[in-house]
């Protein structure tokens, strides 16, 4: 027995729970300050949960509930994140979005969605006629009566925004503990005693930022505000062929119950189908459903035919962490030493870097320290940029003639190189498997789905019997 | 760079066409392919069944592969492997917008953009033969739903894992398709060191020859599901079930298995033709050709699996040699003073207005999917050898196809329709197309 007051262990000053894209922008906020900081997950990576499978969208927030945290926290994430995104390589493209109407009854909501943006602070949203419309979107399907044009809505990649977090995060100290799953939570004098499949950790302070399992985190702590009702979003992803047939995202007129389906490009130069809105039980059921894709193919073809007929390259679910509140469940108390970042359901994306913000402010006023470090702060990685719109290694000439292995394109339909596989490798944060590997560098998501590359990536990622990477080149020379 | 051909693909479509074209005498003929060996597919098809309709023998995929590399060596054809079209620079960026933009044409010519460790490079062709043949449908664009683990795979994959890499694989499978290519996979994984519970297919019957699907059930006792759809994938990490819906009475069994192959269901690499802006077919999803196998781009040629996916590889082969016939015509024909574009010892025909011909399109109706090549050429009426290639969706013992244009019976034939299988239909009957007509059609009685 220890006595009381006296740890064996060391104490970390913080323990962050999850590390999707919000738990990972927390940690990279709280890295600029001397603090001991670690951030656990249960995956194998970080961002496996809700981060990685969403639409994808940096929202302006125009549709938010006016005077709500989220709407607040949404319009100052994106504005962070827009910056970051730049200064890290994290493929962005400011597409804007079109919210089209499709009856007199979805025309005559515009003037309340108009003025909802501007009491969201929103004020360059502006109405734009059927014949506009058309100009911009010719394969629209016919009869659209005309569409509100939100210009500053983007695309965003969701894989490596969490990433870019947590290199920045793990480069100025702060411990990632992956496959490390929480278990239980009991308080100490003065830290909590957190036990996980993998040992048991102790920190002063704790950030619940477990997405689909933040209130059960919670309950731990002896919350209970909140429970997580999870929301199925289904998604296809069509070929990239398809993505000159869409300029801006299409948004639909909303419903009380939903957002609705929208058409959206991606960065990866893909156009999205999604996302359906169904309540499950099970917080792990991110299958697709025969009915839901179905439904996703009826809904487009109302909205573009010609996208239907297009090659499907991927289908995917996603889970929105919905709880009974309309808003954020964020709360800091200082008597726990305790702060819940739950209940983020589908802006969490958009408003990462202002949640982390606001987050860090709130331990401050609760009473945790927050000394900036001697020297100097932080600095975003520069990440591989593995977006559509800029230069991609197999295009740039003069990095192929540094490097040849650039120059050697292994994923075909991506258009991924040996040298960027190679590079994702040896990365501070390197892939645990092929789907790590698929977020880092796009090799596999292509229309092939691996007809063609995935035995040699295999090879190259050390699948038993197979090649290695560096003697891969050789073999098959 | 410039050169007299390029030619996308070192498959036996690529090949075969470029060993032609330096027989008729064309000089400088080169032939990229993306990976690191020329040979296509076949690299990978350990098993025997190639060669029987270009090279008059029976040899097994690689050493197919390895003939036509050997071949195109001797014939001074220039290869360049680990080597990507990416695209046609002139269009703008490579993900072009509709079609409509062409690629660049300096004096002539079309320019191509090639990757490869050697860096980047602008090819300015006098032709471009397009060889870049076909893949299978993953689960994704098959739209099968439920959850997403490892262990899903097609033919393609299986068989570069198993022949190029190396790679071992334990465990029950499912392959879903009972054609030619599943029974192929059903091999491979037997050889990989996996288990085979079934082939299973959506559709009444196997479509492959009986004789692959007795020896499936005597000798490895796999059985083929006939009716059977595949309804969902389970499993976290790894497949952990394969559901199936029996289409008769609509019930849903879950079958365990670790690896789930999906076979067939072909769809061409039409990356680069749409990208080029050539129109295409939309029952083959390939680019639109016609009997000289041109594309709607002037100079640019398509050949092989992209235009008909997938036939065997003999018949991609002879597909390329014949468009090397009308590539190097082509190449002539530009030489030539205006006028005088006439394949070699063909007189021009009428309908030719201007030297400039009107391809007479050619369609299908119902069962049958596509037809290829899917349009006349008034100069040269013939298919590659001599015969079209068609597809059916659905199964009839004996049809009957009629081949009309406005009305007029063209010709007749039977056939034996299998979904998934090669029905031929002997060509003669083209050169009696009016070029001035309307569109040729094949019907099904
Ligand atoms: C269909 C859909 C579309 C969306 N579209 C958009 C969009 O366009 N734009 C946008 O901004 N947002 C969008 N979102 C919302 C956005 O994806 C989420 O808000 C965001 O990803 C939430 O991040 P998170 O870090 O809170 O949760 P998660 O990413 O789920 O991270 C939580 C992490 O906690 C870990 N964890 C859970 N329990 C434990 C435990 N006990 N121990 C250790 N670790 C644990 C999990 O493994 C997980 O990695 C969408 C969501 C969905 C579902
Ligand atoms: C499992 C299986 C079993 C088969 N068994 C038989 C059999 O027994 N007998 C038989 O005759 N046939 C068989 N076939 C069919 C045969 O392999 C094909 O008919 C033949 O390969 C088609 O030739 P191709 O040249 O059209 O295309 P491919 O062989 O597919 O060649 C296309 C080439 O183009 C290259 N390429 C594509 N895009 C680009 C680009 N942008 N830049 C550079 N290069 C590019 C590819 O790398 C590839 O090498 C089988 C096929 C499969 C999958």
């Amino acid at each position: 027995m220890t006595a009381p007051g006296s740890p064996p262990e060391p104490v970390a000053d913080v323990l962050i729970v999850g590390a999707g894209v919000v738990g990972t922008a927390i940690a990279r906020t709280l890295a600029r300050y001397d603090l001991d900081c670690v951030i656990a997950d249960a995956g194998n990576d970080v961002g496996t949960g809700t981060t990685k499978a969403n639409t994808a969208i940096l929202h302006t927030g125009f549709d938010a509930v006016p005077g709500s945290l989220e709407s607040r926290l949404v319009r100052r994430g994106a504005e962070l994140l827009r910056d970051y995104a730049q200064q890290a390589g994290i493929p962005l493209e400011r597409t804007g979005a079109l919210l089209v109407a499709w009856s007199a009854d979805q025309h005559a909501e515009f003037a309340g969605i108009e003025d909802k943006a501007r009491h969201n602070g929103y004020l360059a949203i502006r109405y734009v006629p059927a014949a506009e419309l058309y100009a911009r979107e010719p394969h629209l399907a016919p009869g659209a009566l005309g569409a509100l044009e939100i210009p500053d809505e983007s695309i965003i990649c969701p894989w490596t925004t969490p990433l870019a977090y947590a290199t920045e995060a793990v480069r100025a100290g702060v411990r990632l503990r992956l496959r490390t799953r929480v278990l239980g939570v009991t308080a100490a004098d003065g830290w909590h005693e957190v036990s996980t499949n993998s040992g048991s950790m102790r920190c002063r302070w704790l950030v619940n930022a477990a997405g689909l399992e933040s209130d059960r985190i919670d309950a731990m702590l002896g919350g209970g505000g909140f429970t997580i009702a999870p929301r199925r979003g289904e998604l296809i992803v069509f070929d990239k062929l398809a993505r000159p047939l869409v300029g801006a995202i299409l948004l639909p007129v909303p419903t009380p119950q939903t957002k609705g389906v929208l058409v959206a490009p991606t960065v990866y130069g893909n156009v999205l189908l999604g996302p359906t809105a169904q309540d499950v039980f099970d917080r792990g059921d991110t299958a697709t459903t025969g009915t839901g894709l179905s439904s996703l193919l009826a809904a487009g073809r109302k909205i573009m035919p010609d996208l239907v007929r297009e090659e499907v390259t991927a289908t995917y679910a996603g889970l929105r962490a919905a709880t009974e509140h309309r808003d954020y469940q964020i709360r800091v108390d200082s008597s726990r030493r305790y702060a819940c970042v739950g209940g983020i359901r589908s802006t969490g994306l958009t408003a990462s870097l202002g949640i982390a913000e606001y987050v860090a402010d709130q331990l401050a006023e609760a009473g945790l320290e927050l000394r900036e470090r001697d020297g100097r702060r932080p600095k975003p990685p520069v990440l591989p940029y593995i977006g559509q719109a800029g230069r991609r290694p197999y295009q740039d000439g003069a990095r192929i003639a540094a490097d040849p292995a650039y120059g050697d394109i292994v994923c075909h339909c991506e258009r991924v190189s040996r040298g960027e596989i190679r590079d994702a490798l040896a990365s501070p944060l390197p892939p645990a498997d092929l789907d790590g590997l698929r977020r880092r560098t796009r090799a596999t998501n292509g229309r092939c789905q691996g007809f063609f590359c995935a035995a040699r990536v295999a090879s190259l990622m050390g699948a038993p019997g197979g090649a290695r990477a560096d003697r891969d080149a050789r073999v098959l020379a | 760079m410039n050169v007299d051909v390029l030619v996308a693909g070192a498959g036996p479509a690529g090949l075969a066409a470029a060993i032609e074209l330096r027989k008729l005498g064309v000089a400088d003929v080169v032939v990229v392919d993306r990976e690191h060996q020329a040979g296509g597919i076949p690299r990978h098809c350990a098993h025997s069944g190639y060669g029987i309709r270009d090279l008059h023998r029976l040899m097994t995929g690689p050493a197919y592969a390895q003939h036509y590399r050997g071949a195109a060596s001797a014939a001074g054809v220039t290869l360049r492997t680990g080597t990507t079209l990416t695209g046609w620079p002139a269009t703008g960026c490579e993900l072009a917008t509709d079609a409509g933009a062409a690629p660049a044409r300096q004096a002539g010519t079309i320019t191509a953009t090639l990757t490869s460790p050697a860096g980047v490079e602008n090819v300015h062709a006098g032709a471009v033969l397009l060889a870049t043949g076909c893949r299978e449908r993953p689960r994704a664009a098959r739209l099968v739903p439920g959850s997403r683990p490892a262990g899903v795979m097609t033919t393609g994959e299986l068989q570069q894992r198993v022949y190029l890499h190396g790679q071992r694989l334990a465990g029950r499978a499912v392959i879903v398709g009972a054609e030619h290519v599943s029974f192929s996979a059903m091999l491979t994984l037997l050889h990989a060191g996996a288990e085979v519970t079934a082939l299973v297919t959506d559709q009444p019957w196997h479509q492959s020859f009986a004789a692959f699907r007795l020896a499936a059930r005597l000798r490895w006792r796999v059985p083929v599901w006939t009716g059977t759809a595949v309804a969902g994938i389970a499993g976290r990490d790894g497949v952990s079930a394969v559901l199936l819906r029996d289409d008769r009475d609509g019930s849903v069994r879950s079958v365990p298995c670790e690896l789930v192959v999906f076979t067939g269901d072909w769809i061409p690499d039409h990356e680069l033709a749409r990208l080029a802006g050539a129109a295409l077919d939309p029952g083959t999803r390939g680019p639109a050709v016609d009997t000289t196998l041109s594309t709607s781009v002037p100079g640019m040629f398509a050949a092989g699996n992209l235009i008909h996916a997938a036939e065997t590889a003999d018949v991609a082969a002879l597909s390329g040699r014949h468009a090397a016939a009308h590539v190097a015509a082509y190449l002539a024909g530009q030489a030539a003073p205006a006028g005088q574009v006439a394949l070699a010892g063909q007189a021009a025909p009428a309908g030719q207005a201007g030297g400039r011909c009107v391809p007479v399109p050619v369609m299908v109706a119902g069962p049958l999917r596509w037809i290829s090549p899917n349009a006349i050429s008034p100069v040269s009426p013939q298919p590659p050898g001599g015969r079209f290639v068609l597809r059916s969706a659905a199964f009839a013992g004996r049809a009957r196809l009629q081949v009309r244009q406005d009305g007029r019976l063209l010709t007749s034939a039977h056939a034996r329709l299998v979904p998934g299988r090669s029905i031929r239909l002997d060509g003669r009957w083209a050169r009696h197309v009016d070029p001035a007509g309307g569109a040729v059609q094949v019907a099904v009685l």
